[in-house]
C-alpha cells in the first residue's frame, strides 16, 4: 500500500515541494567524484538520479542523471558517460546498492585510463541533496475510473510524488497509481501493465502527466 | 482567487496557484519579514517589489523593511560587494565601523518587528550583521546571498562569514556560490515577475514610439545590454564585441542602458569609461535611466534582436531572464548564474571574451531562423523555471522546512 493512503480502496492525492541543498562536496576529476559518491548522504543520490526533474532543466535532456551529464560534457568520457547513462535506478532495491553500483562502474573505468581527465575549477561537480515537503491536497479517489478526471488536474510535483519519488517509497519500486490499482485484485493487471510502459527519464513532468492521462483515459474509454 | 492570483494563473496555470495556496495555509499563523538595503534599483528591490504582495494576497503576514545607511555606509559595502565577487580590495577600518554602526542602528529602529519575527529573510551584506544585535530573537533567521560568491576576496569573506555564521540558514543562487558555513544551505535561483511594467506585453506602436524617441531606429538590427554601469557587467567589452560584429553587419546598432541604484556610488566613474570607449559612434546608444523606467526598458528588450550580458561575474542576471521571456536569445558570460539560465547552443551562448560575443551576436544575426527558434525555446524554458511564482514556491518550502525540523521528507497533514 502507498505510504500516506488510507485503504487500497482509495486514493489520497499528495503534492511535493522540494527544496535543493548545498552539500559543500565538489569534485574536479574522477576520483574525487567516486570519493564523494561514497561519502555524501543518499539523499545526495536521489538528487541527481530523480530530484532534477523539479528543479530548473531543459526540456529534452541528453542523460537522465547528472552524473553522466556532467562526466560527458566536463570530463570529455564519453564511454563512462554511456555506461552511468544507462543506469536505471528502479532496478536497485535501495539507493545503497545504487551508490555501490556506481563505485563498480566508476573504479573499472579508473583501472582502464592512462590519465585522469581534470576539469576547471568553476566546472566542478557539485554534490546537492533535498528536502521532500510533502502536503495533503485533500483530494481523494475512490474508484480506478476517477483517475481519468483527477491526472489533467494533478500538479506537475503531484505526478513528481506519485510516479517518481514513489519508486523509493513502494514495494516494487514502482508507482503509487499501480501500487493503488493492485489492491482491485487483477481487475486492472492490463492498466497496471500499460503504465509500466512510460519511461519516468526522459519526459519533463508535464509530458509524463500527458501521457498518464492518455493511457487512462484511452483504457477506460476502450473498456466501456 | 484574488484579480492579481487570477493573473498569474492565467500565465503559469492555476495547478501551480493551487500549489502556492497550499503551502501558505501551512503557514497562516506566522510572521515573515524581509530586509534589504534599497526599495528602488537592483534585482533585490524588485523582486522584492513583486513577492511581498503576493505573498500578501496568499493571506501570510508578511512585510518588507529597508535600512537606512550613509554615503560611507554604501561605500563600504559596494566594496563589500566587489570584493565578494573576486576583487582584490582591502577594506578600510573606519568603513567597517561605519558599517556595524549603521547596523546597530538600525537594529534599534526595527528592534520589535524583527525580534518578534517568525522568519526574517536578510538579503545581501548590506544588512548581513543585523543579526549581532538580536541575541533574543524569537524566530528563524535566513541570509539570502544575491551575487557571486564562488570566488570571493578571502579577507571580506571572513569578515562576511562571521555576521552570517550564526544564521539558521543561508541561500545562494546556485551551488558554486555556497560556502563552508555551520548552517544549512538552500538553493534557490531568482525570478522574474511576468505581470510586472519590464515584462508585460505591449502593443507594436508603444515599442516604435519608446524606441524611436532615442533615436534608434527599429529597422535596423540592434543588440543591447540592460544593467547597471558597474565594471563586472563588462560594458567596454560589450562595445569592443559590438566593433567586431559591426564590420560584418554595418547597420548594426548597439544600446546599453543603465540604471542606476541608489546604494552603488561606483557608477559614475563607469559610466566615464564607457562614454570614452564609445567614443562618437553614433550608432552606440548609452541610455541612463531612471530606475522606475521599466516600460522603456520592456520596449527595448522587445525591439532588440539579441541580447548580451556579458557579465564576467553575475549572482544571477535578472536581464538575461527577461530578455528570453521576451523571446529573444541571450549571448551571456560564461559565468555565475548565467549559466543555468543560458542552455548554451538552445536558449543562447555563453562566452568568456568580447571576440566570443561578436561570433556568437554575428551567427545569430546572420542565421534569423535559429534565432527565432532560440528565443522560443527561451521563453519556454523562463515559463517552467524562472518565474515569480515558482520562486515564492521555493521560499514558503524553506519556510516550511526551517519551521519543521530539516529531515529529508517532511510529511505534512
Amino acid at each position: 500500500m502507498p505510504e500516506g493512503q488510507n485503504s487500497n480502496k482509495t486514493f489520497e492525492i499528495k503534492d511535493c515541494a522540494l527544496a535543493a541543498l548545498a552539500t559543500g562536496k565538489k569534485s574536479q576529476n574522477l576520483k574525487e567524484l567516486n570519493r564523494n559518491i561514497g561519502e555524501v548522504e543518499s539523499g545526495s543520490l536521489y538528487y541527481h538520479f530523480w530530484g532534477g526533474l523539479l528543479q530548473p532543466r531543459f526540456d529534452d535532456p541528453e542523460y537522465n542523471n547528472d552524473f553522466a551529464s556532467w562526466i560527458r560534457h566536463t570530463l570529455h568520457d564519453k564511454v563512462l558517460a554511456e555506461q552511468i547513462g544507462i543506469i536505471d535506478p528502479t532496478e536497485y532495491p535501495d539507493l545503497e546498492e545504487l551508490r555501490d553500483r556506481l563505485h563498480e562502474i566508476i573504479e573499472a573505468r579508473l583501472d582502464e585510463l592512462q590519465h585522469l581527465a581534470w576539469c576547471k575549477i568553476d566546472e566542478q561537480f557539485h554534490f546537492i541533496t533535498s528536502q521532500i515537503v510533502v502536503f495533503d491536497t485533500k483530494k481523494t479517489i475512490y474508484k480506478a475510473e476517477d483517475l481519468v478526471d483527477a491526472i489533467p488536474n494533478m500538479t506537475s510535483s503531484s505526478i513528481f510524488y506519485h510516479f517518481i519519488d514513489s519508486r523509493r517509497r513502494t514495494y516494487g519500486n514502482i508507482d503509487d497509481f499501480s501500487t493503488w490499482l493492485y489492491g482491485f485484485e487483477g481487475k486492472y493487471n492490463e492498466l497496471i501493465h500499460l503504465l509500466s510502459n512510460i519511461d519516468p527519464f526522459f519526459s519533463s513532468l508535464t509530458e509524463l502527466r500527458s501521457q498518464l492521462s492518455n493511457i487512462v483515459t484511452n483504457y477506460f474509454m476502450e473498456s466501456r | 482567487m484574488s484579480t492579481m492570483l487570477k493573473q498569474y494563473s492565467d500565465i503559469v496555470g492555476e495547478e501551480v496557484i493551487n500549489q502556492l495556496h497550499q503551502l501558505a495555509a501551512l503557514l497562516k499563523d506566522i510572521r515573515v519579514v524581509h530586509v534589504n538595503s534599497t526599495k528602488r534599483g537592483g534585482g533585490v528591490a524588485e523582486i522584492l517589489n513583486k513577492l511581498i504582495p503576493l505573498k500578501k494576497e496568499l493571506g501570510i503576514n508578511v512585510s518588507w523593511e529597508v535600512i537606512e545607511g550613509s554615503r560611507k555606509f554604501f561605500k563600504c559595502t559596494k566594496n563589500f560587494h566587489n570584493a565578494l565577487q573576486g576583487k582584490d580590495i582591502k577594506i578600510q577600518k573606519h568603513l567597517i565601523k561605519e558599517y556595524e554602526k549603521v547596523n546597530q542602528e538600525n537594529a534599534q529602529r526595527l528592534h520589535e518587528t524583527l525580534n518578534d519575527a517568525d522568519i526574517v529573510f536578510i538579503h545581501d551584506p548590506q544588512p548581513a550583521s543585523l543579526l549581532a544585535s538580536f541575541p533574543n530573537r524569537k524566530g528563524r533567521w535566513i541570509w539570502r546571498c544575491h551575487i557571486d560568491v564562488s570566488h570571493p576576496n578571502r579577507s571580506t569573506w571572513k569578515f562576511i562569514k562571521k555576521h552570517i555564521s550564526d544564521y539558521d540558514a543561508s541561500i545562494f543562487s546556485i551551488p558554486a556560490f555556497s560556502q563552508v558555513l555551520p548552517h544549512i544551505q538552500y538553493l534557490i535561483p531568482p525570478s522574474i515577475d511576468p505581470l510586472s511594467e519590464k515584462n508585460i506585453e505591449l502593443d507594436e506602436d508603444e515599442i516604435e514610439k519608446t524606441v524611436s524617441a532615442f533615436g534608434i531606429d527599429t529597422n535596423r538590427p540592434t543588440m543591447l545590454q540592460v544593467s547597471r554601469y558597474d565594471y563586472f557587467k563588462d560594458p567596454v567589452g560589450v562595445i569592443k564585441a559590438y566593433r567586431l560584429t559591426k564590420k560584418f553587419a554595418p547597420d548594426l546598432q548597439l544600446i546599453l542602458a543603465g540604471g542606476e541604484a541608489s546604494d552603488d556610488p561606483e557608477s559614475q566613474k563607469v559610466i566615464d569609461e564607457v562614454r570614452n570607449a564609445a567614443g562618437k559612434d553614433p550608432d552606440i546608444y548609452i541610455l541612463l535611466l531612471p530606475s522606475d523606467a521599466h516600460r522603456t526598458i520592456n520596449a527595448l528588450q522587445r525591439s532588440s534582436d539579441i541580447i548580451l550580458q556579458k557579465s564576467t561575474r553575475e549572482g544571477f542576471g535578472l536581464t538575461v531572464t527577461e530578455g528570453m521571456w521576451k523571446g529573444k536569445p541571450v549571448v551571456g558570460g560564461d559565468t555565475g548564474g548565467i549559466r543555468i539560465q543560458v542552455v548554451n547552443h538552445q536558449t543562447g551562448f555563453l562566452v568568456r571574451t568580447p571576440e566570443g560575443a561578436a561570433l556568437r551576436t554575428r551567427y545569430l544575426l546572420f542565421h534569423r531562423d535559429r534565432l527565432n527558434e532560440m528565443g522560443k525555446k527561451a521563453k519556454s524554458f523562463v515559463t517552467e523555471n524562472f518565474l515569480l511564482t515558482r520562486h515564492l514556491r521555493e521560499y514558503l518550502t524553506v519556510i516550511v522546512s526551517l519551521l519543521r525540523g530539516q529531515k529529508e521528507r517532511i510529511e505534512l497533514q
